[in-house]
């Protein structure tokens, strides 16, 4: 009997254990087909821009001209014989520019999101933009430079649609399919006008500030601009000259935005050694004890200065004197040993429940980050919501200032208090998750969460409940880990709402709605 | 008789269920059953980052406790079935990181010899051993180096020839593991590309192993090396974290022994001591194993030990 059985149980085991097949969702995503093309977006409000027509788009060439007919005809070659690979870039370029290329920003992120590895004398030493490939390579991309990455693509990517977005309606040049009835539609036919090609506006945009943000990937970056226009003239959505006007204008868009980044202060937020020594002397000095670094050697906090960095959705003094949190409890108070004693708890009797909450919420190195996660989640939302791709990108660029604004807020929160950490005040105290290496108060993930969770409420109200609900759990999530109290979660959470309802009234008021 | 000891195949994860048992030339006789408990230590300071040795101020010693139950009977004297079920917990010395402890891996192995002959003047015996083992409880394995397990469910197939001579013997062995995707408890992770998944494919591994020795009643004492390859899976970039799907390699070296109690033959003392000579995205083990193994016999018959030379 026995010998007969055991092979009955692996054989069932054989069959439950081996498939191996994994289905990515991104792939899965549907072409896009905006309910609405949303045409006099135009007029809808630019973060940068003066206006729409800023940077000019000479007007197309008549269809009827010979240069035209030779660009269909060029269409027409490729759609002749199609390659699997070829078809197999149209499907994946077809769910969308916005969200194909916040993606790769995602991937970027996740790839550079790695702390440099110590000096011999135990100093570290800092990526230097001007030699991304030299280890340690450019850029780390922590949380805040990740939050400052998504918003910059985001805005810049927003601008420079609503400026195709008035050419388009201005020239109203149909896509190639509609002009020539021979040319075949691989992805779903639209009445939007296709000059400038919104595509290329995409690529051309985020593919300079992506050059900019991660300078050592520029060939893949050039690499996956490529395909997204190749992509599109294979589907038949655009000729050659929709493309370079499209491209053209990205561009011009981006080196707007470029400028503003190089002065907004991020380049200098890493902060230097007299700066990092005066916070911890100024936090003695209000009679708290300061954070210190438990990395070994010890590390500098990360971007110490990052919350002078110039904010998207109000100024520096409405930051500091409405939005900024109220102090934490002193380390000296009963409250704070409550709240220490809390983390305390939860360290040494967490539930799998608990720990899985911790581990879907870490977002720590090696991952797209906090803002990444968010926009991860706000992209599959928008997927189902059918939106233009200048819709698409208004959204996006509302959810990422808010998201690079609470990075702001939070970090001026974290270096102007400089609080210590659960497991630095009780060394008993062990964590789920890696402890991230700067001051506590606020909790980042709960600032993030808040500022998000907010916005994308406005954006989907039937969804509302259901993202201050996640905002709570990733909030949660910090304590469960034990790297956060119960007051930085709550006032983080706070003022990432602050941050967030000022998105929602730029919202309000851009147009859009 | 029963011989024991886990050699754990240790790479960041204590035990990957490669009880010596399942890798050794002896059989339990028909209607024996031996079971005891084991205990295991090993740690490691140093480990490859990729190709790159290196350590970590923040992790300082990663150890690993494992408490453990094994078992086989004899079907009959050519056919056995084995069984483990290690528990497991994990602790660094130095930096904040929780360690994890918990149930690990259940393994179970059928064990079959088709073939013994005499050839020369000692005797060739031929096995082949198929082993499944899965998580018994819901470890995290993506949390590695502290995971207890890497939470694959794992089938392996072994092909061995064991040869003895006198009290002297040499056994070969190769085997292949396949193993199933992991879930994650995040929905999205980064290896050399980004997924949109929480299932994680894990590429297979295969090993290689060698031992050789004095085998003969009562005592057994011998040297193995084992060669731990994974052909997929990508390296640990500079100062990340390992993950579960790394391409892990390890080559270890040791040393068994099994001691009958000369006075109470149903009991026997095993251990074990090894280290990690090479590796890749593994830490460079070191460790031993220690366990008390008793023999019950169901035929009410007086057994002596199953050493091949004798049969």
């Amino acid at each position: 009997m026995k010998k007969s059985f055991i092979p009955i149980i692996l054989l069932g085991f054989i069959i439950n254990s081996c498939t191996k097949d994994i289905v990515e969702r991104n792939l899965e995503f549907p072409a896009l087909q905006p309910v609405s093309t949303d045409i006099n977006a135009g007029i809808w409000k630019p973060v940068l821009l003066t206006g729409p027509t800023e940077f000019p788009v000479a007007a197309p060439i008549a269809v009827t001209t010979p240069d035209y007919i030779a660009q269909i005809n060029e269409i027409k070659t490729w759609q002749a014989d199609l390659t699997k690979d070829e078809k197999a870039i149209v499907k994946y370029w077809s769910a969308g520019a916005v969200l194909r290329w916040n993606e790769i920003l995602r991937e970027l992120v996740a790839k550079h999101n790695l702390p440099p590895y110590q000096n011999p004398d135990g100093t570290y030493p800092i990526p230097n933009a001007n030699n991304p490939l030299a280890y340690p390579q450019f850029p780390f991309a922590n949380p805040p430079y990740a939050a400052r990455a998504y918003a910059y693509v985001a805005a810049a990517q927003y601008d420079a649609l609503v400026a195709a977005w008035h050419y388009k309606k201005l020239y109203n040049r149909a896509a190639p399919y509609t002009v020539d009835a021979t040319v075949n539609a691989l992805i779903p036919k639209s009445d939007l006008p296709s000059y400038p090609s919104e595509d290329a506006v995409v690529a051309g945009v985020v593919g300079e500030m992506m050059k900019l943000l991660f300078p050592g990937d520029q060939d893949f970056i050039q690499q996956k601009v490529e395909e997204h226009k190749r992509a599109r003239l294979i589907a038949g959505a655009n000729v050659r000259s929709d493309l370079e006007a499209g491209e053209a204008l990205g561009k011009a868009v981006a080196q707007k935005f470029i400028t503003r980044a190089r002065g907004d202060r991020a380049g200098a937020a890493v902060g230097t050694p007299a700066i990092w020594a005066q916070l911890e002397t100024d936090c003695i000095a209000r009679g708290e004890i300061p954070w210190i670094s438990q990395e070994s050697p010890k590390r500098p906090g990360m971007l110490v200065l990052f919350g002078r960095v110039k904010t998207w959705l109000f100024d520096s003094l409405t930051m500091v004197t409405t939005i900024r949190p109220v102090p934490p409890p002193s380390t000296s108070s009963q409250k704070f040993k409550d709240e220490l004693e809390e983390i305390y708890h939860l360290s040494t009797s967490i539930t799998p429940e608990q720990r899985q909450i911790a581990h879907y919420w870490a977002d720590g190195i090696s991952t797209y980050t906090p803002p990444g996660h968010w926009n991860a989640i706000a992209a599959e939302d928008f997927v189902k919501q059918n939106f233009s791709e200048v819709r698409w990108a208004r959204n996006m660029a509302l959810l990422n200032m808010s998201m690079m604004d609470a990075a702001i807020v939070c970090w001026d929160a974290k270096y102007f208090y400089f609080n210590p950490r659960p497991s630095q005040m009780n060394p008993g105290i062990k964590t789920v998750t890696g402890l991230p290496n700067f001051p506590s108060y606020t909790s980042g993930h709960s600032t993030f969460s808040g500022a998000a969770a907010t916005i994308l409420g406005h954006i989907i109200p039937a969804r509302a409940t259901d993202y201050t609900n996640m905002a709570k759990e990733a909030s949660l999530s910090r304590m469960y880990a034990a790297i956060h109290y119960r007051s930085d979660c709550e006032k983080g959470l706070e003022a990432g709402n602050k941050v967030g309802g000022y998105a929602t009234q730029r919202a309000l008021t851009d147009g859009a709605e | 008789m029963f011989k024991k000891i886990i050699v754990a195949v240790v790479l960041f994860v204590p035990l990957l269920g490669s009880a010596q048992t399942d890798i050794d030339g002896i059989m339990m006789e028909k209607n024996a059953f031996c079971i005891g408990p084991m205990f295991g230590y090993s740690s490691w300071k140093n480990y490859w980052e990729g190709t790159l040795k290196r350590e970590n101020l923040n992790l300082g010693t990663v150890s690993t406790q494992m408490y453990s139950v094994m078992g086989n009977y004899g079907i009959t004297n050519k056919l056995n079935v084995l069984f483990g079920l290690p528990y497991v917990k994990t602790k660094a010395s130095a930096g904040q990181l929780n360690g994890q402890e918990g149930v690990q891996d259940l393994s179970l192995w059928v064990k079959w010899k088709p073939f013994s002959k005499k050839i020369w003047s000692g005797r060739l015996s031929l096995f082949a051993i198929g082993g499944y083992s899965l998580p018994v409880s819901d470890y995290t394995g993506d949390f590695l180096p502290m995971s207890i397990g890497l939470e694959s469910k794992n089938l392996s197939i072994r092909g061995m020839a064991d040869y003895q001579r006198g009290s002297w013997f040499g056994t070969v062995s190769g085997t292949y593991v396949k193993r199933s995707n992991i879930t994650l408890d995040r929905d999205a992770y980064y290896t050399t590309e980004m997924h949109y998944t929480n299932k994680v494919d894990m590429p297979d591994a295969a090993s290689f192993n060698v031992r050789a020795g004095y085998r003969d009643k009562g005592l057994i004492a011998e040297a193995f090396l084992d060669d731990w390859i994974t052909p997929d899976g990508f390296d640990i970039t500079r100062n990340n974290m390992p993950f579960p799907s790394n391409k892990m390699n390890a080559t270890r070296i040791g040393f068994n022994f099994k001691y009958d109690m000369p006075f109470y033959p149903q009991l026997a003392l095993t251990g074990n001591a090894f280290t990690t000579v090479a590796g890749r995205n593994v830490g460079q083990t070191t460790g031993f194993n220690a366990g008390i193994f008793y023999v019950i016999d169901f035929t009410k018959k007086k057994k002596t030990d199953s050493n091949e030379s004798k049969k």
